[in-house]
């Protein structure tokens, strides 16, 4: 079934990806300042998936990501301010400090955490949907992946049980065709779609084309209504690409690990001019707007990275502090 | 050359002398190889022989085991040791043990390369040090080289022996130089090294920390205390005899542990030589680890962390029952948390 973009969604959309867009540009123009001491993976170029997932879920959904999970964090309403300054290793971020750019948390928004292992939050997430279907709660929960998570044993053993047990688990996969430098040509065989593969191990599975956010959309909302009404586990496979180096702030083709026309190629695909130009032409959106949620953001983004230069570190106690619960003290 | 380039030049060694080895990993064959550390190895041995793989670290573990079964010399690289973490089941299970559970039959000939990272907000899972986890299981060596030489050296030994080998190479230590011999130099697995001579205390120490004590001890001679300095080089087998001859000269032993406090391999050395020494302990021994807490990504929570000159100063200090002088150790011209100044990030 297709889903036609409401004119409010597709401009919860729209704004989405270019808040993501900016927020991940403040981070890559002031990287190089060297107070975010930690290793950074950025989304530009890739913000469709995210965004129009983020549409998708409700407030009662949850949702777990891995090392690439700023774009994810977002569109499900985590703390912008809290993200910067973990980032920035500071008392107030999402986590303390203790975790940085890979491990994101905001449990009041139903983001459960993203972890720096590949495919390491995946078991995680079906157990998240475990404990919904065991409680009887409405919800699913969201699992976001890279394409080679489907390399990984986890996520074959992980499927196999949520599809064994009809889980309500969504996974997004982001296929942006590399893992650090390394095609998809060197890790699966000629020719194997990773929505196939998913469709083999009984998750109900679709693919289309990330960069366009309202296809995205229309796929994921597909899915996600199969998984509300019971059907067990589904998979989207979202085709996206990702714009700077794998971890930090510049582009690196130059490397030779890619072409610069495959590069070019996906620009041109840009996500965010697509959808803004088709809700202009429909008169969704105007110049007015536009420029409304570009100064809103840039002030948002402006406060956020004002919080987290402010904030204090954390105090040096807390380097063995949050290891076990109270009861456990540590050693002597 | 730098101990990358070491690395580099003990796997095409290797591999030019022995069709046999094949060298792979997540990045091997990439623009960065690896550190460095595999620069032009498939350009030069071919894609048979030096390849990528998907992120499938257990299963490619089992591979090279089998393979190492069917008589190929595999060396297979992780570019952290936490990544390794998901091929437990097949080091433990399969590689240690396929020797003891055939009845000595066959072993494995596997070389496992595990980085070690640190800093720049490395974090909880891309900066440990598990050394004590792959030490604790019989059937597999561990080596840990500080210099140019001895990576070189043991990564030959470890690829043309007959046994699975952990090879943790810490990050830091790429950039290192060293007098390296050329071709096939090899450094036999379980023979420490001796970097310092003198009676007053022992001081054994592993991968980065021998630097670490090697600056220490060099700063404390200039006080009027000499120690002996041993670099371990390999964690399992180890050198007892060179610690125990040393502490029975000195009777005063300071180990330094890269890894955790609790369960560590400091606390094996003290165990043994305490047993073994006893009579010739003039202090009660010490030991300077990491602490029994994951390594936080904030810089704020690193800050005295690990293991430094200034540390190891002050302990052989207090081991004699001297004040020595070791703040101006702690004075370094880039922050805690790099490797020198000119490391910008992001890895
Ligand atoms: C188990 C494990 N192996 C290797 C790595 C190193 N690593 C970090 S990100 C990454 C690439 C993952 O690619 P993909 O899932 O496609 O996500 P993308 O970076 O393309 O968004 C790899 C291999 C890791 N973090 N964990
Ligand atoms: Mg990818």
């Amino acid at each position: 079934m297709v889903h036609p973009l409401d004119p409010g969604v597709s401009r919860r959309i729209l704004r989405d990806m270019i808040r993501i867009r900016a927020v991940e540009e403040a981070i890559a123009d002031r990287y190089a300042e060297q107070k975010m001491r930690c290793p950074t993976h950025l989304s530009i170029g890739q913000e469709g998936p995210a965004a129009a997932a983020g549409a998708v879920l409700d407030g009662q959904d949850l949702a777990v990501s891995g090392h690439r999970a700023h774009a994810h964090y977002l569109a499900k309403g985590g703390d912008l301010p809290a993200m910067i300054a973990e980032i920035y290793g500071k008392a107030t971020g999402c986590s303390r400090g203790n975790g940085g750019s890979m491990h994101l948390v905001d449990e009041a928004v139903g983001f459960m955490g993203s972890t720096a292992i590949v495919g390491g939050t995946v078991p995680v997430g079906v157990g998240l949907a475990l404990s919904l279907a065991i409680a009887r709660k409405p919800g699913l929960v969201c699992i976001f992946i890279g394409d080679a998570v489907l390399e990984t044993g986890v996520f074959y053993e992980s499927a196999g049980f949520a599809a064994v047990r009809k889980l309500p688990v969504l996974f997004v996969c982001e296929n942006n065709l590399y893992s650090v430098y390394s095609p998809l040509d060197v890790r699966q065989p000629a020719g194997r779609a990773l929505a196939g593969v998913a469709a083999a191990l009984g998750l109900g599975s679709s693919s289309g084309d990330g960069n366009d956010p309202q296809a995205a959309y229309s796929l994921l909302r597909t899915a996600a209504d199969r998984v509300r009404s019971g059907a067990g586990p589904q998979f989207v496979e979202l085709a996206t690409y990702r714009w700077r180096e794998h971890c930090g702030p510049m582009f690196d083709n130059e490397l030779g690990y890619r072409t610069e026309s495959e590069f070019l190629a996906w620009k041109a695909r840009d996500p965010i001019p697509r959808l803004r130009q088709s809700l202009l032409s429909d008169g969704v959106i105007d110049a007015v707007w536009l420029a409304a949620v570009h100064d809103e953001i840039q002030a948002e983004i402006d406060a956020a990275f004002t919080f987290a230069e402010a904030s204090p570190f954390p105090e040096s106690s807390l380097a063995s502090a949050d290891i076990y619960s109270r009861e456990m003290a540590p050693f002597p | 050359m730098t101990y990358a380039e070491a690395v580099r030049d003990a796997l095409a060694v290797a591999l030019e002398q022995d069709p046999s080895v094949i060298v792979y990993g997540l990045g091997a064959p990439d623009p960065k190889g690896v550190f460095g550390t595999t620069l032009g190895l498939q350009q030069r041995f071919g894609q048979d022989r030096v390849f990528d793989m998907p992120t499938a670290e257990n299963a490619m573990t089992g591979v090279g085991i089998g393979a190492a079964l069917g008589g190929l010399r595999p060396v297979l690289t992780h570019q952290r040791l936490d990544f390794a973490l998901l091929s437990l089941d097949q080091i433990i299970n399969n590689a240690a043990k396929w020797r003891f559970m055939f009845g000595g039959r066959r072993g494995v000939p596997l070389t496992i390369r595990m980085i070690l990272g640190r800093g720049w907000g490395q974090g909880p899972t891309h900066s440990q040090n598990l050394q004590a986890v792959f030490a604790h299981i019989p059937g597999l060596c561990v080596v840990s080289p500080a210099t140019p030489a001895d990576a070189k050296g043991l990564l030959l030994s470890a690829i043309f022996g007959e046994d699975p080998v952990i090879f943790l190479e810490h990050r830091w230590l790429h950039g290192a130089r060293g007098e390296t011999p050329a071709g096939d130099h090899r450094v036999p697995i379980g023979r420490a090294h001796q970097l310092r001579q003198g009676g007053d205390v022992t001081v054994v120490a592993s991968s980065i920390l021998s630097l670490e004590a090697l600056q220490a001890v060099d700063h404390v001679a200039a006080q009027g205390v000499a120690c002996d300095l041993i670099d371990l080089r390999s964690i399992r087998p180890l050198d007892w005899e060179a610690i125990e001859t040393s502490v029975q000269r000195t009777g005063r032993l300071l180990v330094l542990d890269p890894g955790h406090e609790t369960g560590g391999v400091a606390g094996e050395i003290i165990a043994r030589l305490t047993t073994r020494c006893w009579g010739h302990l003039r202090a009660p021994p010490r030991r300077l680890a990491m602490p029994d807490a994951p390594e936080s990504t904030s810089p704020a929570l690193t800050q005295g962390y690990h293991v430094r000159a200034e540390h190891i100063a002050t302990a052989i200090g207090e081991l004699l029952g001297l004040q020595l002088e070791s703040a101006s150790l702690s004075r370094r011209s880039h922050p805690h948390d790099v490797p020198g100044a000119e490391f910008q990030g992001p890895f």
